[in-house]
């Protein structure tokens, strides 16, 4: 006997199981970020007044937009590749979704320049409340972005082969994978804006 | 736990028979002590009893009870084990690290847990372990709400499966925010920030080398916004249990089934705000206090409703004393009693001075050891037959019932008159520093002498889980003549599948004594006639 609604969907729910799940994840997800984002509005009302914009003076403004724009590339990119197979496209997919992983790529490695110029000017966490709460959200956001590029990789190369004994399921999968990288980019837009800009 | 309740009872004396471990002289330390209390909360709650209420009867029985084949995410399942697993295995070998293990208690409050040792390994467990019940709890709701038979509609689940689909949406929504206050510590501890250290902070006569501007209440607020719900994480799987065994064994359909539902449901929507309650004497303000204590007011209402359901179930019927039903029976008044002593702690004015006393102490535990403790011990008596074919031993099973609900509350009963009197809990020689402590400190003996013979009570329980494996009476599918859909099932459940054939339901879940039909009970699998 197999296990009903892996593929198809259930008639009164509308949903296949794995679907479920990943809303499911990505309500533990907004809960899990939404602690952190309180904690950001607790520690930036017990700061002294002003504190936490003066501090974030000195984020890189610039390279924080690019990176939302490569971000949000990212996930137009990732939308193309699910459309790709539904449109029973594999060459297309095996394109959009291997931009979506440079783009990622693109993110780490502006990321990576934004951390190391910040320790260059002896800026580290413990350095004060704001930039413990800017490295403990832009980091956690960095580990769900390599997370989702490990299971975007799989489905990139290795993963792929199922696309010919059950394409359906397959497409499926790279729905549910994309409904999280929408996820981790929205995550982004509400970061940008309450460290670099407020 | 039976060492430390050595050294309130007889301080400062060596703790015999395990005392060599401690040192020379066998004494039980204060380090040791606050670690021994750190570990024994963290231990029960997040290692036992939710992985046993939620994990083990969870998985087991939501797909038996909803005729599904097995869970909806298989892999997930395997994940989630193994990630308690491997947060189980760190948690204890904090235990034999040179640090020893955590011991700023099981809430973890900065500063202190912040500067003391062994919290980084608990943090690091604590990780996993949330990571761990995420997993399972997405798979459990997924489960129910996919994976119900053909017929099964949302008003005929049984109210364990109600239950858990609550539980689980609190430990999803919930958990979440204390592996945000888990990594924010563990960052405080690692890499030098100051999230709940406030600025200025002086620790043995020094200045705290941070930057400061953080707040110990920050961690309060996250901790309490997971760790509230999670008291109903605790109840609500009981109670579920203790619906299916007294609807059972009165022989009567469950009195206001649908008000059970709905007062769970919306018991699991009021316990996201209730979660400053704990908190009255942080000084958070008359405002907070007034809105937090009005919100504990009203949610005590649907833990009423469902008690009174459960208390009114039993009117009338010719009710079958087996074990699972005695269990079950004692859980109704020792949960009362826990829920009853909770209210002067929701209010902000008589909390102030209960505020952690020794009857904080005796309130959670009626709630959780008598109470959560004896349904899943009526649990495991109910369910035992459909796990392994055989009955457990019935005398048995009475040598254990009835020691254990005495020693329960000879351990718990004067913990409330110590807690009245003002004695704080979490004190290493039990409050003999103070004066006003002096005259109801001889009950420590007392309630040391319970505790170690509730430990001697479980013995023909563990006995019984062995022994009845091999010599227990042999029982067809449905010994209780019950009517839930696991009771359709072969016992033991066939392997991968459950059921020879996914069940079809036709009617609610207990129908039980209905008049004019031929025998007592009747099977949600039953076609209904005409």
């Amino acid at each position: 006997m197999e296990i009903p609604y892996t593929v198809e969907e259930r008639p009164d729910t509308g949903l296949f199981n794995a679907k479920l799940g990943i809303w499911l994840f990505l309500a533990s997800e907004v809960m899990l970020f939404g602690g952190l984002f309180s904690a950001y509005i607790f520690l930036r009302f017990g700061a002294p007044v002003g504190a936490f914009h003066e501090w974030g003076l000195e984020l890189n403004i610039p390279l924080a937009t690019f990176n939302t724009l490569i971000l949000i590339s990212s996930s137009v990119t990732m939308i193309m590749s699910w459309a790709s197979l539904k449109l029973n496209e594999f060459k297309k997919y095996k394109l959009y979704m291997g931009l979506t992983l440079l783009c990622a790529l693109g993110f780490l490695i502006i990321k990576y320049i934004e951390y190391t110029s910040k320790f260059d000017h002896h800026i580290y966490p413990s350095t004060n409340t704001f930039y413990a709460i800017y490295f403990a959200l832009t980091g956690l956001h960095g580990l769900h972005i390599i997370g989702g590029m490990i299971v975007l990789y799989y489905f990139w190369i290795p993963g792929s082969k199922m696309w010919n004994s059950k394409p359906e399921q397959f497409t499926n999968r790279i729905e549910i994978a994309g409904l999280y990288w929408h996820f981790v980019d929205l995550v982004w837009i509400f970061l940008f804006p309450i460290l670099y800009l407020l | 736990m039976m060492i430390m309740r050595w050294q309130l009872a007889y301080p400062e004396t060596a703790v015999p028979l395990v005392g060599s471990i401690f040192g020379e002289d066998g004494m039980l330390l204060p380090e040791i002590y606050n670690s021994l209390g750190a570990m024994h909360g963290t231990i029960m709650i997040f290692l036992g009893i939710v992985p046993l209420a939620v994990g083990a009867f969870g998985n087991y029985f939501v797909p038996l009870q909803i005729g599904a084949p097995d869970m909806a995410f298989p892999k997930l399942n395997a994940a989630s084990y193994w990630s308690y697993f491997v947060g189980g295995v760190v948690m204890m070998s904090s235990f034999f690290t040179a640090e020893g293990a955590a011991r700023s208690g099981w809430t973890s409050y900065p500063p202190l847990a912040d500067i003391e040792v062994g919290q980084t390994i608990w943090l690091i467990g604590m990780i996993f372990l949330i990571t761990s019940s995420l997993l399972g709890s997405i798979n459990i709701i997924t489960t129910i709400i996919q994976l119900r038979a053909p017929g099964l509609t949302w008003m005929r689940m049984p109210f364990f499966v109600w239950a858990q689909f609550v539980t689980s949406f609190l430990l999803v929504l919930a958990f979440p925010p204390l592996e945000a206050a888990a990594v924010l510590q563990l960052m405080d501890r690692v890499v030098g920030t100051s999230f709940f250290l406030p600025s200025g902070l002086v620790v043995s006569g020094e200045l705290l080398d941070v930057s400061g501007g953080g707040s110990p209440l920050l961690w309060q607020h996250l901790f309490w916004f997971l760790a509230h719900p999670e008291v109903y994480v605790l109840i609500l799987p009981a109670m579920g249990i203790v619906a299916e065994v007294i609807a059972n064994n009165t022989r009567k359909p469950l009195w206001g089934y649908n008000s059970l539902v709905f007062a769970a449901v919306f018991l699991g929507f009021m316990s996201f705000i209730v979660w400053a309650h704990h908190m009255f004497l942080t000084g958070m303000g008359t405002a907070m206090s007034a809105f937090f204590q009005t919100t504990t007011m009203i949610i005590s209402i649907p833990s009423v409703i469902i008690l009174s359901a459960l208390f009114i179930s039993l009117w009338g019927a010719s009710i079958r004393f087996n074990t699972p039903m005695l269990f079950a029976l004692a859980f109704l008044p020792m949960f009362g009693i826990g829920g009853l002593t909770g209210l002067p702690l929701g209010f902000a004015a008589s909390d102030i001075y209960l505020h952690d006393t020794y009857y904080v102490i005796g309130h959670f535990h009626y709630v959780v050891a008598p109470g959560t403790i004896f349904g899943l011990f009526a649990g495991i008596y109910y369910w035992y037959p459909k796990i392994t074919g055989r009955k457990m031993s019935e005398l048995l099973g009475k040598l254990h019932f009835w020691p254990s609900l005495i020693f329960m509350n000879g351990i718990f009963m004067p913990m409330f008159i110590q807690g009245l009197a003002g004695v704080s809990r979490r004190l290493w020689d039990g409050g003999l520093e103070y004066a006003h402590a002096s005259g109801v400190l001889h009950w420590n003996e007392f309630m040391s002498i319970s505790a170690w013979l509730l430990g001697l009570a479980q013995l023909p329980f563990i006995f019984n889980v062995f022994y009845s494996l091999k010599r227990g009476e042999k029982v067809k599918n449905n010994p209780w003549d019950a009517t839930t859909l696991e009771w359709s099932a072969p016992s033991p459940p066939l392997p991968h599948v459950n059921f020879e054939k996914i069940p079809e339901v036709h009617r609610v879940a207990y129908e039980y004594s209905l008049p004019g039909r031929k025998r007592d009970f009747t099977p949600q699998t039953e076609p209904k006639k005409g």
